[in-house]
């Protein structure tokens, strides 16, 4: 059946003026070759692997981009979590490996390049313990790497040893990265349940399970699905909304499918996923909160907030899934509120607040992320905080993930600005009554019995 | 390598605009397969399905010959692969 010039409009309206783009194709890439005793070498060997296998990825991108007409808005690389090389290395600073993935990621022109990262849900081992000490100076002595730890899984628990090691390693990066507003907690995400194939930032790691390298894809397109919504008659009942936001998730979907296949034929490796999240950015209309008050519910974060995000995140998943068959990574709504205009009106306006987020998060992913919060919030209070999310993506078997942003010297009120994607954001409030005793307990959080089930 | 394309022209209507593409199209050796015109929303949108002989003209080289075309007469002139829109609206 031909394509109808309704269609073909509908197509370059999504793209010129509802923000449709892919936010991120990214080449996963195993770096376990590279291992070595001696840190530097294993640094230049790292360098050399990853310049190689990334060379054409942006020239790539940007051959598609324009072929296609539908814009790519970031090239990222995903590496092998780096404590697994660190546990190798004879020597306790890993920066020297974040300084080789900083330079690679310059050389080949992509602005991130995530793996600095370690998983001990279970327990932390020799690498894991040298990387995670790295990361506060690592994050402030390079420009594009990103850090991410999990520290729970529905399988294994929460361990807490981890959260509240994690919780002072967020303290310190903000810290060492004072002068910029504390952004390295920006770039360091601690999850629970992490997955192999993210394609997002900055928690975006090539996993033990994959192979030597892939290409994963993150569509994007809350400007779109919110278009959708605005333009329902006001009388269109739920059923109505959940079936347009749908189909919309549909042809963003497929759009994602073709460039990733695309993608990964011409750099000649396989294709892995596409994540079905919808990514907001700052820019006016291409918001969550908005799709979430084109639905009809005030200011994002009153009350139900978590119902229609319920809806919209479920019915992007139904869209999606007749779209590829390799759905991945996180796929879940985001609700970073540094990178959501409408996010950061509704905290303005004090209807969003950190608890209510929180409780967003059971239904979407992936939690508390990139929230500004008072510089002076205690270690013990920023591992409550994560410990809670992570407990509902324990419980529920789902990714879930915090990325904190303690800002040094700024109290409530105050705003940064981190300009381009991520935005700026308002210092949110933190509740006082921490469990501070409870997470000095330390220990795991034993693995709930909904984990039993073999 | 023949490629199968959509070419989109949007803006307002005026004398000239299909002999100008298609002079551009014949002279990059690309064939119109198919050509519609209509009016959507108040802008006038005209699409055409045509084959790239990228053997002739690379696929870039014609995009920017039919940028350049769309911009002397003031109209919005994209060129894109005919999959995208495949994939996207069909199942």
């Amino acid at each position: 059946m031909r394509i109808s010039p309704e269609e073909i409009v509908e197509t370059l309206l999504m793209v010129t003026q509802q923000n449709l783009d892919i936010r991120t194709i990214t080449l996963g890439l195993s770096i376990a070759q590279c291992a070595d005793t001696d840190v530097n070498r294993c640094a230049d060997k790292v360098y050399e692997h990853v310049t190689s296998a990334a060379r054409d990825l942006v020239s790539i991108a940007e051959d598609i981009q324009s072929e296609y007409g539908i814009p790519i808005i970031n090239r990222r690389i995903a590496v092998t979590p780096v404590a697994q090389l660190g546990s190798v290395v004879q020597t306790p600073d890993l920066t020297p490996i974040a300084l080789a993935l900083d330079r690679a990621a310059k050389e080949v022109g992509v602005d991130f390049i995530g793996g600095f990262s370690a998983l001990v849900q279970k327990g932390i081992g020799a690498g894991d313990r040298r990387l995670i000490d790295s990361i506060p100076h690592a994050l402030a002595v390079t420009e594009r790497v990103c850090s991410s730890v999990n520290v729970a899984s529905t399988r294994a628990g929460i361990n807490m040893d981890a959260v509240l090691r994690m919780a002072e390693v967020v303290c310190e990066t903000s810290q060492t990265t004072a002068d910029q507003d504390s952004f390295g907690c920006g770039k360091l995400v601690l999850f629970c349940n992490m997955v192999e194939d993210n394609p997002f930032m900055a928690g975006a790691v090539h996993g033990v399970g994959e192979g030597d390298a892939v290409i994963n894809v993150g569509i994007s397109g809350p400007g779109v699905v919110r278009a959708v919504v605005a333009s329902l008659d006001p009388g269109a009942d739920l059923t109505e909304v959940a079936e347009a936001i749908k189909a919309t998730a549909f042809k963003i979907t497929r759009a994602g499918e073709l460039i990733a296949r695309e993608a990964a034929r011409r750099l000649g490796v396989s294709m892995g996923i596409v994540d079905l999240s919808l990514a907001p950015t700052p820019a006016e209309g291409d918001s969550v909160a908005e799709i979430i008050e084109a639905m009809g519910v005030k200011r994002c974060g009153g009350p139900g907030t978590t119902t229609a995000l319920a809806l919209l995140n479920d019915a992007v998943k139904k869209g999606g899934a007749m779209g590829t068959s390799s759905i991945g990574g996180l796929s879940g709504a985001f609700i970073p509120v540094s990178e959501d205009a409408g996010m950061i009106r509704a905290v303005q306006a004090g209807a969003l607040t950190l608890e209510k987020l929180e409780a967003m998060t059971a239904v979407c992913s992936v939690g508390l992320d990139m929230i500004a919060i008072p510089g002076d919030t205690p270690a013990e209070t920023i591992a409550a905080i994560v410990s809670d999310v992570c407990a509902i993506g324990m419980i529920n078997h789902k990714t879930t993930a915090a990325r904190l942003i303690p800002v040094a010297g700024k109290v409530v009120g105050d705003m940064v600005e981190y300009g381009g994607l991520f935005g700026s954001a308002p210092i949110m409030e933190v509740n006082a009554w921490a469990g501070t005793g409870l997470v000095r307990r330390g220990g795991r959080v034993p693995a709930p019995l909904g984990s039993l089930r073999n | 390598m023949q490629t199968p394309a959509i070419l989109s022209v949007l803006g307002e209507d005026r004398v000239g605009i299909v002999a100008s593409i298609s002079r551009v199209l014949a002279e990059n050796g690309a064939n119109i397969e198919d050509i519609r015109q209509t009016i959507i929303g108040g802008i006038f949108s005209m699409t055409m399905l045509v084959t790239v002989n990228e053997d002739h003209t690379p696929f870039d080289q014609l995009q920017t010959n039919l940028t350049a075309a769309g911009t002397e007469m003031n109209v919005q002139v994209t060129l894109q692969r005919e999959d995208v829109f495949r994939y996207m609206h069909r199942i």
